[in-house]
């Protein structure tokens, strides 16, 4: 699902412009995290992505169709968003019915909504409580059942507002396991984040975001050694950037296995 | 160490209606100054033991609590919480949850806590001013909390707390929301007022890396039980070895990494730290 913003502005209508003047395309299957400090934009962009906001003028197309012309009800078929605050979101009295409540809603058979709940908890770590109320759940916790509500729609892409916010080490390591399946798996994906060590791990692509305009693009790795760009965004190189850089290298780490490999290559 | 300000001993709390301790047996000693960090995965109890710390366990979330905890020369267990408000401070995980919405502007908010305390009325303006200063919030003096993002309510919050100023801070997870920058000046002001302000520092944090540059201690929580205690190179290499669910910053398992591939000799002191990072792998 290719997904495209075309010189799109955005105004609150507190009179706040959020984007002045985007244009970005996200390929199919592409893995693409959104950095930048608060305020950047980050946030309006990705819910312009799915119709939950409609731009004040410029062009957003979900495939080939224009946002404006479809309800976010249409549009959240095919591009699933899963919060920042869980809170936002979670509304059924048990994990089991807030997760197929999308299913439900495709009217797909209730063996494929069972199924559907059953992999999408069990991708989340979540799946032994199905039948606990959100509420009940630690904060941690009902942000995972958000994630497990929208990957249960099978949506051909996704957009993760923060996901890391809140969860701990190995929740953090789920994840990255998780993003990396469904980037395997083909789909579209999305990510708003501070968390710049996640990034350069698990997104091939970085888009930075400052005042409400795109201020660099690319690869993540050659994204996140540009200091000077950086810095103007308020944002900190990753650790793996910042160690590669301080040992003098040109060509940056994803992940430590690629670090320790490139460390025997510059020892030989 | 002299005299402490936090000390705790043989610390247990249930919830009321939970099945098991969220604090199995803790004691800790803090002294005057020391910035502490906790680290440790969700439910191994870090927000339970700031609760226990600022009173809110056992007076305002009720359940069975076993040991003693004297903070600033309180008996916390048999103070309530509004005679330690004036020494004892806790900005909450989330900071939708702290702010009054009794005032209408960031100013009246943060000087609301300090009317309560019945800080003179001439004092009340300079004080919040300070605090909104020091967070970077002064520019938003006049607007409406709620008008604020996330990370500004977090500094906000923050801000309250700070300027009662507090013998003892303890802060959970006060960065959640915030970017680098905001998280970076969170982390200054923090060390400044225990440097100079012989402010007393309790902190949860995920961020390990700020953690390891920041703090002079670093405790880890485990199933309620405090499982390490020291500087933060020493409790983040001993924790690499355990399942206690800390994880590593990146140098940490850059340098795991590299051990694992022969690059790095066995017996090395794993890095925690950018510097200790490039000074072991160089």
């Amino acid at each position: 699902m290719k997904l495209e913003l075309r010189d799109v502005r955005f105004q609150y209508p507190t009179g706040v412009l959020a984007l002045d003047g985007v244009s970005l395309s996200i390929g199919s299957g592409e893995a693409v995290a959104l950095i930048g400090e608060n305020g950047a934009g980050k946030t309006t962009l990705a819910k312009l992505l799915n119709g939950l906001l409609r731009p004040t003028s410029g062009t957003v197309l979900v495939g080939e169709d224009d946002t404006r012309r479809h309800t976010p009800a249409q549009l959240s078929r095919r591009v699933g968003f899963v919060f920042q605050n869980p809170d936002d979101q979670l509304f059924a009295r048990t994990v089991r019915d807030e997760v197929a409540f999308g299913p439900r809603n495709q009217r797909l058979s209730s063996g494929e909504v069972q199924a559907r709940v059953d992999r999408a908890l069990d991708d989340v770590g979540l799946r032994p409580a199905i039948d606990r109320h959100p509420y009940d759940l630690t904060a941690p916790e009902r942000k995972r059942v958000a994630l497990a509500a929208a990957l249960a729609m099978h949506t051909p892409a996704l957009i993760l507002d923060e996901p890391t916010i809140g969860q701990d080490a190995g929740g953090v390591d789920r994840l990255g396991a998780l993003v990396d399946g469904l980037h395997a798996e083909g789909r579209t994906l999305i990510a708003i984040t501070h968390d710049v060590d996640f990034c350069l791990e698990h997104f091939e692509r970085v888009v930075v975001m400052a005042g409400g305009r795109i201020l660099a693009d690319g690869p993540a790795t050659e994204v996140l050694k540009d200091l000077e760009r950086l810095q103007q965004a308020q944002v900190e190189p990753p650790e793996l950037v910042q160690l590669a850089l301080g040992l003098g290298w040109e060509t940056m780490p994803h992940t430590p296995d690629e670090f320790a490999v490139l460390l025997a290559n510059h020892r030989t | 160490m002299e005299s402490a300000v936090i000390a705790v001993s043989g610390l247990r709390f249930r919830y009321a209606g939970a099945e098991q301790d969220a604090l199995q047996g803790l004691d800790l000693s803090i002294g005057e100054g020391e910035l502490v960090g906790v680290a440790g995965a969700n439910e191994s109890g870090k927000s339970t033991l700031c609760y226990a710390l600022t009173g809110y366990v056992p007076h305002f979330f009720s359940g069975t609590l076993v040991g003693s905890v004297s903070i600033a020369g309180h008996d916390v267990t048999r103070t309530p919480v509004s005679l330690l408000a004036a020494d004892i401070g806790l900005v909450f995980h989330n900071p939708f949850n702290q702010i009054s919405g009794a005032r209408t502007t960031v100013l009246e908010e943060v000087a609301f806590g300090l009317e309560n305390l019945g800080v003179e009325q001439a004092l009340l303006r300079p004080r919040s001013m300070q605090a909104l200063r020091a967070t970077g919030l002064d520019d938003l003096a006049d607007r409406s909390p709620y008008t604020l993002s996330g990370g500004e309510q977090q500094r906000l919050a923050i801000a309250a707390v700070m300027a009662m100023q507090p013998k003892v801070l303890v802060l959970d997870e006060p960065t959640s929301q915030l970017d680098p920058a905001g998280t970076r000046a969170i982390f200054e002001v923090l060390r400044r007022l225990a440097r100079d302000g012989r402010t007393t520092i309790v902190l949860t944090e995920h961020k390990l890396g700020w953690l390891a540059a920041f703090v002079d201690r670093l405790i880890v929580l485990h199933t309620g039980r405090l499982v390490a205690d020291g500087p933060p190179r020493d409790v983040l290499a001993e924790a690499v070895e355990h399942t206690w669910g800390v994880g590593a910053t990146r140098y940490t398992r850059a340098a795991l990494a590299a051990r694992r591939q022969g690059q790095l000799a066995a017996g090395t002191r794993l890095p925690v730290t950018l510097e200790q990072a490039l000074e072991v792998l160089r």
